[in-house]
């Protein structure tokens, strides 16, 4: 698909202008959900585009972000046992858990690689059998497939020595719980493309109907984020709260039937917590009974502590659109990309880590 | 969180490089020339004399465009270039793995003195280690040159002022993009080649036309933003950047797509950032264009009187600001 149409200037200034044209004036609330939105309005520079008094919030979309320290916390215990191989996505090597991050393991001797796929580590685990190897798996409903076909192929091919942390989250509770929070007011929710695919549009009926608030699932490119954000601006202006597919081209009402069934086969919601925010009931998934030796923190027995947030961190006031990033005290200060404080400063997709490479309007 | 060993984001040529060089290289050594920061630096006790080092460490060792012989002649010869000077001589220093195909050793070693030749500098001393297996990963080639800058000319960050304009060699990106690709099964379907060449020619030939230019640096690890970064802060001005005006190959822009990179943090090895008083920016862009590695040149922006800051005007007219990477996350790029 070629889609240089999706970022053509004109039609971005004639969408810029319509959306002028409807906003009722006033401050309204427009949070994305999906660090994917986060990095391109902030690299496209949509912020400094839209009228005054909307303010485009990132909420708890960066898989990354929300992971407890507790989660880290257990990574680097696994990862500082002997023939524990420890694999998982780029971004979590950085994230600093209470003592230390994976990439610090890793430079002392711990044995930790980066993956590109979960699938990678089951033809690495079936070479070196010697070894444990497990995954520290994050993500939302865009991830959670591959990782279960991951489960399930460990299981077809008997494999012994693979396990997974599982720290997956599920998109529609933490809206519930946005759209409940007394300290933030949420006008309408630009609904993330790729979980979307996967879940359907279909899956924000819930809230829309029962919180009055618009949802508009929106693709990637400037024109795709600019029309979702104009609908729910006309939507507001109009008095109406809707579902609208504004990424017709990959989304579908039902989303990928397939996927959703790899998923439940082997997880099961469970409550869990995000960073920042706290326990949100169902919002996690576990792996259910049949596939529990693949558990990695019963399998070593690793419990997951209570760890707090390290001090002056702001990350779940930010996570939950309270606070903006450059509004957090330790922002660009004490915490910088080189030497992140906490996590919405360490993923390329965390909502700091946006603020401080894209620097907001000048 | 500080730690107490090398981690690789170290060596990606961002921010945290930044700090190992200043905070732990720099007050050792503690030498005035060091300080300075640039890519090669004054001879004492002469006044036209540079010097420069560089490492190379890339793996796959051969790559689309180029490989690691190619690449550790012109990565230091254009570091000569930067400073205006003609590169005279250069030493080698080959660490190789036990086992290392000579077949292998021979190519590369051609390959350096193909570039050695092009560039026309000579490879005058040099040095041979052999480590264990294992203890290196195939061979790692550093290599140092000296060289004679023209009377009255100097190319440095200090010599810039509001309203330069600012200028670049041609398309960015496309050395990290091609290694990356080299490195990935992922993407069988994409042919990039890496931009290594040595521009020593170019720069001699812009100065020789355009006496005004006034600075030079390749935008190597961290790509065109971690350089105009570093320049500005040693100048103490700003530049602007008109989006629409860097040019990026279109297989470069489809790979950033698919992997989330932004082609601004990307490293090259045969561009060229070159400040230029506005006025003889078009006679410098004809002189760079008619140069077999700059016939795709461009002015992509030019200096502020806002202080310390690179600012990127979109596409779409909105301005942000460009903060300094993290650097590569990929190892042994170059």
């Amino acid at each position: 698909m070629d889609l240089a149409k999706f970022r053509d200037t004109e039609y971005v200034k004639n969408l810029i202008d319509k959306l002028y044209a409807v906003y009722p004036g006033g401050k309204i609330n427009v949070m994305e959900v999906c660090g994917t939105h986060t990095m391109a309005i902030g690299s496209y520079g949509l912020r400094s585009l839209v009228p005054e008094g909307l303010r485009l919030l990132s909420g708890p979309g960066c898989p990354v972000c929300v992971t407890p320290n507790s989660i880290i916390n257990a990574a680097v215990e696994l990862a500082l046992i002997p023939d524990i191989v420890v694999t998982t996505f780029g971004d979590m090597m950085r994230v600093p858990g209470s003592e230390k991050t994976l990439e610090v393991c890793k430079a002392e001797g711990a044995d930790v690689r980066v993956l590109y796929s979960p699938l990678d580590m089951i033809e690495m685990a079936e070479s070196q059998l010697n070894k444990n190897f497990v995954f520290i798996s994050v993500g939302f409903e865009t991830t959670t497939p591959g990782i279960a076909l991951t489960v399930l192929e460990a299981k077809r091919r008997n494999l012994k020595n693979v396990s997974f942390i599982c720290s997956n989250r599920l998109v529609i509770p933490a809206l519930r719980i946005l759209s409940e929070a007394e300290d933030i007011n949420i006008d309408g929710f630009l609904c993330p493309g790729h979980v979307s695919v996967i879940i359907g549009y279909g899956a924000y009926e819930e809230i829309s109907e029962r919180y009055k608030i618009p949802c508009v699932v929106a693709g990637f490119e400037p024109v795709d984020i600019l029309m979702a954000v104009y609908e729910i601006v006309r939507q507001i202006a109009n008095n109406e709260s809707r579902v609208v597919n504004s990424y017709g081209r990959v989304v579908t009402r039902e989303g990928n039937i397939e996927a959703q069934r790899v998923i439940e086969k082997v997880f099961v919601p469970a409550d869990a917590e995000w960073r920042g925010i706290g326990v949100i009931p169902m919002s996690g998934l576990e792996l259910r009974e049949e596939f529990s030796e693949y558990d990695a923190l019963k399998k070593f027995k690793i419990e997951l502590r209570d760890a707090p947030d390290p001090p002056g961190c702001r990350c779940g006031d930010v996570l939950k659109g309270v606070l903006l990033p450059p509004e957090c005290p330790l922002f660009g200060k004490k915490c910088k990309p080189e030497s992140p404080v906490g996590p919405c400063m360490v993923s390329s997709e965390g909502s700091c880590a946006a603020y401080y490479k894209y620097g907001g309007a000048e | 969180m500080k730690t107490d060993r090398i981690l690789v984001t170290h060596g990606g040529g961002g921010a945290l490089t930044r700090e190992l060089i200043e905070e732990t290289i720099a007050p050792i050594f503690n030498s005035e020339l060091l300080n300075k920061f640039e890519d090669s630096s004054l001879i004492p006790a002469t006044d036209r004399l540079v010097m420069t080092t560089d490492s190379h460490v890339v793996k796959p060792l051969f790559f689309p465009g180029g490989d690691i012989g190619r690449l550790s002649i012109s990565g230091t010869v254009n570091d000569i270039a930067t400073s205006g000077a003609r590169p005279l001589a250069i030493s080698v220093g080959l660490i190789i793995e036990e086992g290392f195909s000579l077949e292998d050793l021979k190519i590369i070693l051609k390959s350096m003195k193909d570039t050695a030749d092009e560039a026309e500098v000579h490879i005058i001393t040099g040095d041979t280690k052999v480590v264990e297996r294992g203890k290196a990963d195939g061979i790692y080639i550093n290599t140092s040159a000296v060289g004679l800058l023209p009377e009255d000319i100097h190319l440095r960050p200090a010599n810039i002022e509001p309203g330069d304009a600012v200028l670049i060699t041609g398309p960015i990106g496309n050395h990290e993009a091609a290694i990356i690709a080299a490195r990935n099964e992922l993407l069988p379907d994409v042919k990039i080649s890496s931009d290594c060449a040595p521009l020593g020619g170019l720069i001699k030939k812009l100065i020789d036309e355009v006496p005004e230019v006034k600075c030079a640096r390749d935008p190597t690890r961290g790509g065109v933003a971690a350089t105009l970064i570093e320049i500005i802060e040693s100048s103490g001005f700003g530049v602007e950047l008109d989006e629409k005006e860097i040019p990026v190959d279109d297989d470069v822009k489809s790979l950033c797509d698919i992997l989330g990179m932004d082609p601004l943090l990307m490293a090259n090895e045969g561009k060229m950032l070159i400040f230029v008083p506005e006025d003889r920016s078009n006679r410098a862009l004809e002189v760079m264009r008619k140069d077999k590695y700059g016939k795709n040149s461009r002015k992509i922006g030019f200096v502020t009187d806002n202080k310390k800051r690179l600012v990127l005007r979109t596409i779409y007219g909105a301005k942000r600001i460009i903060t300094m990477p993290m650097g590569s996350q990929l190892p042994r790029i170059c």
